[in-house]
């Protein structure tokens, strides 16, 4: 609850609570609320843990991708950027920009994520992108920020999500099938002193811990919710989960390969933050959501994963190719 | 290292700057540019911090940059009333900055290219460093 802070949902809900984690990582916030829950429930500080999010940027008139809040930021380094009017969508296709002048990533292998989250979306009558797009459709897309497009970016919408974590006993007497988080993983990145990297994220370091924790590799994962604010940052996060080598992003997600039942890395089956949600602008708690749906069976029919025991969740909080967090959770059917 | 007129793209709002960094902002009006130099291993870094960011030694100090630098990425803000380009440009003394370029050709803007700084006024009256192909 960024603008509300803690208080206001603790009030609504009538909560008299013992122990509270607010931890902020913009967008990743919701995967480390559920680690820490899990912490915080394993040490015995409390039993049963809500985190939750909801947020209106969309009926409050938010232009969060293309406009710059100048001043007000109280930070050390916003004196040094701020006046560079660095966009949302500025900032992340700097990382794009670089991607491909690295590796030869191309627009239309950024535009396949978007067509897989299209296919998707059209099954999910909460999305309000349901129209199936084409690769050219992504690349005659208005410019934005070059090199990503107007379909590259992800939507400004309302909503909110919630997540239950409780003991194992107490999830096995529940009605609905029980999730257990087997291994996760959190890292920051920044810009390291004036060593900025905009092609890589802290995945790069999050994802070996969450698989090391739940003695998984990469070849394990039947589902993957991967952060979506653009294009590009399912790509890089991709590569940095070790879901491909680093520079070979472009060519796992091209060609279909993100689609469930036509690849064989399905993601955001929900339609994702690039066609149905990005509620407060923060897509972590909705990546928890339909990855706890596929690993239940309850995702809709024509995305449901086949035998989808073991999934990944990911969320890049902040910007990439500024300052961020990343946390990875691996949850699996018990 | 000049001041020119001819480089804004766009009314640039003036930074706020903090007592910490007051030495830097006010190096800009003497047409400089600083990184931050610590004593004890050597490194340049970027934003300046009295705290080495690399070994956290307190024994830094100002150090003036020659103003040349190498674009490492950029981007066009083509829904800006003026596009403008947005940009990491890797100092000769090694620290990468984020800066904006200024150009009136933004579509020749490449990464790899040569820039120098030129200095730029904002809002508030404070020169701000920008960026212009050399």
């Amino acid at each position: 609850m960024p603008v509300t802070g803690p208080f206001s949902i603790i009030d609504y809900l009538g909560l008299r609570l013992r122990y509270v984690d607010t931890t902020e990582s913009w967008g990743s916030s919701y995967l480390v609320h559920v680690m820490h829950a899990a912490e915080a429930i394993a040490s015995g500080k409390c039993s049963i843990a809500l985190a939750t999010l909801a947020g209106r940027p969309r009926a409050l008139g938010a232009r969060t991708g293309t406009v710059v809040a100048a001043k007000g930021i109280d930070a050390p380094e916003a004196q040094f950027e701020l006046p560079y009017g660095p966009t949302v969508v500025g900032l992340y296709a700097m990382s794009a920009m670089r991607h491909m002048h690295d590796y030869g990533t191309t627009s239309e292998q950024l535009a396949w994520i978007k067509v897989a989250a299209s296919q998707h979306a059209q099954h999910n009558p909460h999305a309000p992108l349901r129209n199936v797009v084409t690769v050219k459709d992504v690349v005659e897309s208005p410019l934005i920020a070059d090199p990503l497009h107007r379909l590259d970016c992800c939507v400004i919408t309302d909503g909110g999500g919630a997540v239950v974590v409780t003991r194992s006993e107490i999830a096995r007497a529940l009605r609905k099938p029980a999730v257990r988080v087997r291994g996760a993983g959190y890292a920051t990145k920044h810009t390291m002193g004036g060593r900025v990297d905009v092609a890589s994220s802290g995945a790069t370091w999050s994802g070996p811990r969450a698989f090391a924790e739940a003695g998984v590799t990469p070849s394990d994962i039947k589902y993957v919710s991967i952060y979506d604010s653009f294009t590009i940052t399912v790509l890089i996060t991709l590569e940095d989960l070790g879901f491909c080598a680093n520079g070979a992003g472009g060519r796992l997600v091209a060609d279909g390969n993100l689609i469930s039942g036509v690849g064989r890395l399905p993601f955001n089956t929900d339609g994702g933050g690039l066609c149905s949600n990005h509620p407060s602008n923060r897509g972590g708690m909705t990546k928890i959501l339909e990855a706890v749906r596929q690993v239940r069976g309850e995702a809709h029919p024509a995305v449901q994963v086949k035998n989808c025991d073991i999934a990944l969740a990911h969320g890049t909080g902040g910007a990439l190719p500024t300052r961020h967090g990343s946390a990875t959770l691996i949850l699996e059917r018990i | 290292m000049t001041t020119t007129s001819k480089t804004a793209m766009r009314d640039i709002p003036g930074p706020v700057p903090d007592p910490e960094m007051q030495p830097w902002w006010d190096a800009c009006k003497n047409g400089q540019f600083l990184v931050r130099h610590c004593r004890k291993c050597g490194e340049n870094h970027f934003l300046p911090r009295t705290i080495c960011p690399f070994c956290f030694s307190d024994e830094t100090e100002w150090k003036t940059a020659a103003g040349t630098a190498t674009i490492y990425t950029f981007s066009v803000m083509r829904r800006a009333h003026a596009p403008y380009v947005l940009a990491y440009v890797t100092l000769d003394e090694g620290p990468t900055v984020m800066t904006n370029i200024a150009t009136s050709d933004v579509d020749a803007v490449h990464i790899g290219q040569r820039v120098r700084v030129a200095f730029e006024n904002t809002d508030t009256g404070q020169k701000l460093p920008l960026f212009a192909p050399i």
